[in-house]
């Protein structure tokens, strides 16, 4: 068989690829990009015309992709953890409709949030939703549980959640390939109905779905993914989920625990599989990448009965990813350590790559401000993000995808003025669109700055959906025309910039101030091209 | 057979070209290996690193577990101390000596150079020189990973083999400067 070299996520793509899949719909986010960027990049993906462009946000996407299951063929979607707050109506919804072509749904998170604003485990989403919920803990198994992932939900209908933390998603692993599917033809739904929840529909569905539960966890048990290894010293019982079963094992010679092990990759839990456990250790030491899910489920409110230890009584640590030193320590094993870093050793922290265009966006607002004080400006979520840091120190919020023109609205509408709102062009697109209607509806003094760098910058220069649009999208919103500007935001243009934020900041209605100028990483990358291509 | 490496640099420097270099040649050799990248913010000029292991052996965790590893190859010196805890007391730190200086609070560059001539193993070179002289001044990242392919268990003929699979749609002349630049931080390594 073919063997590839692959990220976590590259393998899931490929296994959905594999899979047959007609579609992947994503909106870029750390550490997801990486699956639909190889879709977009793969040569198999082209020829049997998969379509893999951005979404405007992960509800866009997640509904199209539902529409495509709708029309009978198979579909991913693929977001971060956070993404999957945005789509969640769709998600929520989704597990009641049920599918009919398989349906997919990656959410990749983040644990000590390498590159995000929390740590939420999706696998409560997955619980919520009483969806399937599919953790694989390697590379292989993250492109054969793509694979089996598309069979689970065309078997029972359903849509299925694929939950992968930064370490997967990020480490590349040999990954044995399996035969190709062919893509499914299109085919209406047996019952034309099933994705009308109307509440008298939605009720019958919602039952379907209790009942499913049963076959969910009869998967679970049995579908080879989840495993008990046994051992003789019943003292302890491990349960790990995802890839906290790796920083087990790493901890034992050729991977011999003497302890029962049961290792969880696939959710509703195995319920067989636990209740054997506990039947026969005393206690059960719980390793979780991500919230203590697993260790409350089984621990239960009261408390009572077999000892369950894990991240709630300490043993490791409450929060913050897992790694095999932190495991060593809770099973009792040698805990090794290289030399302190010495106390030269700086923080390194990111920051804006010289010659930034938001440079000299912050740099204009943070003089035109200059004679109201600081805490004026709501930003949002992206490389400008940055401008929170020395030597800006330019921003005063960073909440969720589209909050800087809402919250900059609410600060306006408690009294505040002026105040600021700083998006940058594709979050815009993804989330910042209604709250300019907002404010246009109430005529909200507010100055919003779209920081327009024509591409979707920190996740690595992905195609904005706002690109080319910005002006016409704000005149359609109904934004005054006189209180539109596009500045460029270069060093010998700053006075006249200050100048038009100034002006701006004193209207009490609307105004929009786009500075534009490509971001340096893509513009780099498109003159290499260019120049390659000679 | 098992080589743990930390790789170490500043987002840009090209820490995840030697990981490719490495990877290849391991691929070549019917290794296991795994690699842990770092992706997303700290790419923008923050301290960025990779996991690396290589083994005949299947591989568990995608990460080192602190005091296990038998390298750490760093394209910046600070860069180098900041993963001493990774380091096994029997490890080698191959370093690139020319700081990356990005941030106002950078160390005096002789209390860095120090501690590093203070570790037991060491390799330490001016790659950015030697790169420069070579005329490639982007390829320090090559030249440091050839100092320390004299620790690394792996012969140069297959890491110059992955360079040629690595560069050679840009051609050969790419494809021939690396290898220099390989060789020029062998040659530094054998004679120091």
């Amino acid at each position: 068989m073919e063997k590839l070299l692959l990220l976590g996520d590259e393998a899931i793509a490929q296994g959905a690829l594999d899979a047959g899949i007609s579609g992947i719909y994503a909106y870029p986010g750390t550490p997801s990009t990486e699956i639909t960027e190889y879709v977009q990049r793969s040569k198999q993906a082209r020829e049997t015309s998969v379509r893999s462009a951005w979404s405007s946000n992960e509800k866009t996407a997640m509904e199209a992709a539902i529409g495509m299951s709708y029309a009978g063929k198979r579909a991913m979607v693929c977001m971060k953890h956070v993404g999957l707050n945005v789509a969640a109506d769709a998600f929520m919804n989704s597990a009641v409709t049920g599918a009919n072509g398989g349906l997919v749904f990656v959410s990749a998170d983040d644990p000590s949030m390498h590159s995000s604003q929390n740590e939420q485990d999706s696998r409560f989403f997955g619980k919520f939703a009483m969806m399937p919920v599919l953790e694989p803990s390697n590379q292989q198994e993250a492109y054969d549980m793509a694979h089996y992932g598309f069979e689970l939900s065309e078997k029972f209908e359903t849509p299925v959640l694929m939950r992968i933390t930064t370490r997967l998603a990020h480490s590349r692993a040999d990954v044995t390939l399996r035969d190709k599917v062919t893509q499914n033809e299109c085919k209406l739904p047996d019952d034309l109905k099933q994705f009308v929840l109307l509440p008298a529909i939605a009720r019958k569905r919602y039952k379907l779905l209790l009942d499913n539960q049963n076959y969910f966890e009869e998967a679970s048990d049995n579908s080879g993914f989840n495993k008990y290894i046994d051992a003789d010293d019943k003292k302890i019982g491990i349960i790990t989920t995802g890839i906290a079963y790796n920083y087990l094992m790493e901890n034992f010679e050729d991977g011999k625990v003497p302890h029962p092990v049961l290792k969880i990759t696939q959710y509703p839990l195995p319920k067989a599989m636990i209740e054997k456990m506990a039947a026969e250790v005393d206690e059960m030491y719980i390793f979780e990448e991500g919230a203590p899910i697993v260790e409350e489920m089984i621990r239960g409110f009261l408390n009572k009965g077999i000892k369950v230890r894990g991240r709630l009584d300490g043993l490791v640590p409450r929060d913050g990813e897992l790694n095999p030193n932190l495991v060593a320590k809770a099973v009792g094993k040698e805990i090794t350590k290289g030399n302190p870093i010495p106390d030269i050793v700086m923080p390194r922290p990111p920051k804006l790559c010289d010659g930034c265009p938001h440079i000299f966006s912050y740099n204009a607002l943070n003089e035109a401000l200059e004679e109201h004080g600081t805490g004026r400006v709501m930003s949002d979520i992206g490389c400008y993000t940055l401008g929170a840091l020395e030597p800006f120190n330019a921003i005063n919020s960073c909440v969720d995808m589209g909050a800087s023109v809402t919250m900059a609205k609410g600060a306006s509408d408690a009294g505040m003025h002026p105040v600021v709102g700083v998006i940058g062009d594709s979050t815009f697109t993804h989330s910042g669109m209604t709250g300019l209607l907002d404010c246009i509806n109430d005529k909200t003094p507010v100055t919003i700055m779209i920081l327009d760098n024509e591409t979707t910058g920190m996740t690595g220069g992905q195609k904005s959906s706002a690109l080319g649009r910005l002006e016409q999208i704000c005149l359609g919103l109904g934004v005054e025309k006189e209180h539109l500007h596009v500045i460029n935001p270069v060093k010998k243009e700053h006075d006249a910039n200050v100048t038009i934020i100034k002006n701006e900041l004193a209207y009490k209605g609307v105004s929009v101030i786009i500075p534009r100028r490509e971001c340096l990483v893509t513009l780099t990358k498109s003159k290499r091209a260019a120049k390659k291509s000679k | 057979m098992k080589k743990d490496i930390i790789l170490a640099g500043v987002g840009g420097q090209g820490i995840l070209t030697i990981a490719a270099t490495i990877g290849y040649a391991a691929v070549e050799s019917n290794l296991y290996l795994k690699q842990a990248e770092v992706h997303g913010m700290s790419q923008r000029g923050g301290d960025v690193q990779s996991h690396f292991r290589l083994s005949d052996k299947p591989i568990n965790s995608d990460l080192i577990p602190e005091g296990r590893a038998d390298l750490i190859i760093a394209v910046e010196p600070m860069e180098a101390l900041r993963y001493l805890p990774y380091l096994a007391p029997d490890g080698w730190v191959i370093t690139n000596t020319t700081p990356f200086v990005n941030i106002p609070n950078y160390p005096n560059i002789e209390d860095v150079l120090s501690s590093i001539d203070s570790q037991p193993n060491k390799i330490a070179l001016d790659a950015d020189r030697i790169a420069k002289d070579l005329g490639t001044p982007k390829a320090a990242n090559i030249v440091t990973l050839g100092a320390a392919s004299k620790v690394l268990g792996m012969d140069m003929k297959s890491l110059e083999a992955s360079l040629g699979t690595l560069f050679g749609k840009k051609g050969e002349k790419v494809v021939n400067a690396n290898i220099a630049a390989l060789r020029a931080g062998r040659e530094f390594a054998d004679k120091n």
